[in-house]
């Protein structure tokens, strides 16, 4: 079985966001970008499932700039055998990246996809289930766990509530959560040897798969900001502020 | 215009979050219809219609339904999606399983986790943890969208009077089944809808500790939350968690409890009303979002507030 992993470039996890001047987005240029944390977690879930020996081969996708070949290259230095980046400047909204991962299972055909439930840029949290809706594989989203169980998985997710389990046919979608696994760090030799693993670069125009929208983004702004308020010299000055001034408890 | 809605609903209530989205759909205008699916519903159907604004509600009854099962929830959706020009659902665990699905069923973009409704075709929503506020605009026929349930107030639970309709069900999907639930066991108020959250961070230093914070949650009635470093330190399980990856939360106070305050923990509370912040580090960004700081270890801290509550 071949697992299929989307990665995605986004801007690192500790970097603040600035909104442009000119309003259009957020400042990406001279920033550092990273793999976005919970595809990560994403790879790592799908080397696990590789080293049990339940999987041959992992596939690291990623749709984006060329740079977006770096966060491919992270990828197969955690240990993913081969990556496919699929590459356009334009902006590809979670409805077009399900589509274009549907063209790359096409002709990979894999068991499994694995994603993470949200990019920390967009905050979408949309791409698994809308490519669990486009081919009818199931989804298995937020999980925290991932069991081979019969013919398909069993697995746990994360719910408000607190978890819930079940069980997928495959080949399934699975989205991952923060709790699913500790992704490992790329060692040394690895990050050399991920240099000579092969990385198909593919067109957008030659996947045939539109990415056209009917939702536009109209301007970025900054969120209000909230100003800090007082230091209090004790508790009781607190519970004191809290009950007489704030009026809260 | 109209708007369908999919109703929420625990233990033979709807869920309040529904009520958030209610007020949502009657900014953007036009009938409002609440889709109550599940098994044995009646009274969840009666108390929606019930709901001021809504006009219409429609049951559906069925085992598919039981467990909120994404694949059979969509396909009820979009089985009664013609007649409706937006599509609405909380942005909770469960609306946003569903929500892209019946998106992309329909080939248009899903918005998520809408703040502010501009108009019928422009909504307001956070990216990048909150850092940036979005304006977008859709042209799609259909709008699909979840909404962040703590930006709208939560409709009236009377003064409706809606027409209950019962609807043709969809098949269950063959390729999921549910398999059971581990939910916590909390007397405490729901995180998202509690007037009061008491959090605690990586501070607290071990899982025992939020004991002392249960205590102080038990005499405000309030809920309990922590920090993506609390969760992922293993002090407390990720239903706690508050933040971009977590919860929302908007209380009237929040008291956060060695808590530094990470942009991804202020984008889950900072519209919270009074912010409350314990802390031993003064220099902790925490304080710059805080009405109240306090600089103190709060293993001396806690102790004192928890008398100071008797008084």
């Amino acid at each position: 079985m071949k697992v299929l992993v989307a990665v995605k470039r986004v801007l690192d996890y500790n970097v603040k966001a600035r909104v442009k001047a000119d309003k259009s987005g957020i400042e990406l240029a001279n920033v550092k970008m990273s793999m976005n944390p919970f595809d990560e977690i994403a790879i790592e879930e799908a080397l696990r499932i590789k080293e049990a020996g339940k999987a041959e081969e992992v596939i690291a996708v990623s749709i984006g700039p060329s740079q977006s070949q770096e966060t491919i290259r992270t990828a197969l230095a955690m240990g993913a055998d081969r990556g496919i980046l699929i590459e356009t400047d334009d902006e590809v909204q979670p409805l077009a990246v399900a589509k274009l991962l549907k063209h790359v299972a096409e002709k990979e055909e894999p068991g499994l996809l694995i994603v993470g439930k949200q990019a920390i840029d967009d905050d979408a949290n949309q791409t698994g289930q809308m490519y669990s809706a486009i081919t009818g594989w199931p989804q298995a989203t937020f999980a925290s766990k991932v069991e081979f169980e019969g013919d398909g998985l069993k697995v746990t997710r994360e719910v408000d509530s607190g978890l819930e389990s079940i069980q997928v046919a495959m080949p399934a979608v699975i989205t991952t959560d923060l709790r699913l696994n500790e992704p490992r760090y790329a060692k040394l030799p690895n990050i050399m040897k991920a240099k000579k693993k092969p990385l198909e670069v593919i067109a957008l125009a030659d996947t045939g798969v539109s990415i056209e929208t009917g939702l536009k983004t109209v301007e970025v702004n900054e969120p209000e900001e909230r100003e800090a308020g007082i230091i209090v010299k004790s508790v009781d000055e607190l519970v004191d502020r809290l009950r007489n001034e704030a009026k809260v408890i | 215009m109209s708007t369908l809605i999919l109703a929420e609903h625990e233990d033979g209530a709807l869920r309040p979050a529904t009520l958030n989205v209610v007020s949502a759909a009657s900014q953007i205008g036009g009938e409002v219809t609440l889709l109550v699916a599940g098994q044995g519903v009646e009274a969840v159907a009666s108390a929606a219609a019930s709901v001021a604004g809504v006009a219409k509600v429609l049951h559906a009854d069925d085992a598919a339904y039981a467990n909120e099962i994404a694949e059979n929830l969509a396909d009820l959706v979009l089985s009664q999606a013609d007649s409706h020009e937006h599509i609405l659902f909380a942005a909770t665990a469960s609306g946003k399983n569903v929500m892209p699905r019946v998106a992309a069923m329909l080939d248009v973009a899903g918005i998520s986790d809408v703040t502010e409704v501009r108009s019928s075709d422009t909504f307001v929503r956070p990216i990048y943890a909150g850092n940036a506020i979005a304006t977008v605009q859709s042209s799609d026929a259909k709008k699909v969208v979840s909404v962040r349930t703590t930006s709208f107030e939560a409709a009236a639970e009377s003064g409706g009077s809606a027409a209950v309709e019962s609807i043709a069900t969809t098949a269950a999907s063959d390729k999921v089944s549910f398999i059971g639930q581990e939910l916590s066991q909390s007397d405490r108020p729901e995180l998202t809808s509690a007037k009061i959250v008491v959090s605690g961070g990586r501070g607290m230093q071990d899982g025992s500790n939020f004991k002392m914070l249960d205590d102080i949650a038990e005499k405000l009635n309030a809920a309990v939350g922590a920090s993506r470093a609390a969760v992922d330190a293993g002090f407390v399980p990720n239903e706690y968690q508050v933040g971009q990856t977590g919860k929302v939360v908007a209380p009237d106070l929040y008291i956060a409890v060695g808590i530094s305050g990470a942009i991804q923990h202020l984008a889950g509370m900072k519209d919270s009303k009074v912010i409350a912040a314990i802390n031993k580090d003064e220099e902790a960004p925490i304080f710059q979002v805080a009405d109240y700081g306090l600089v103190e270890d709060l293993f001396d801290a806690l102790p004192e507030l928890n008398k100071a509550l008797d008084g």
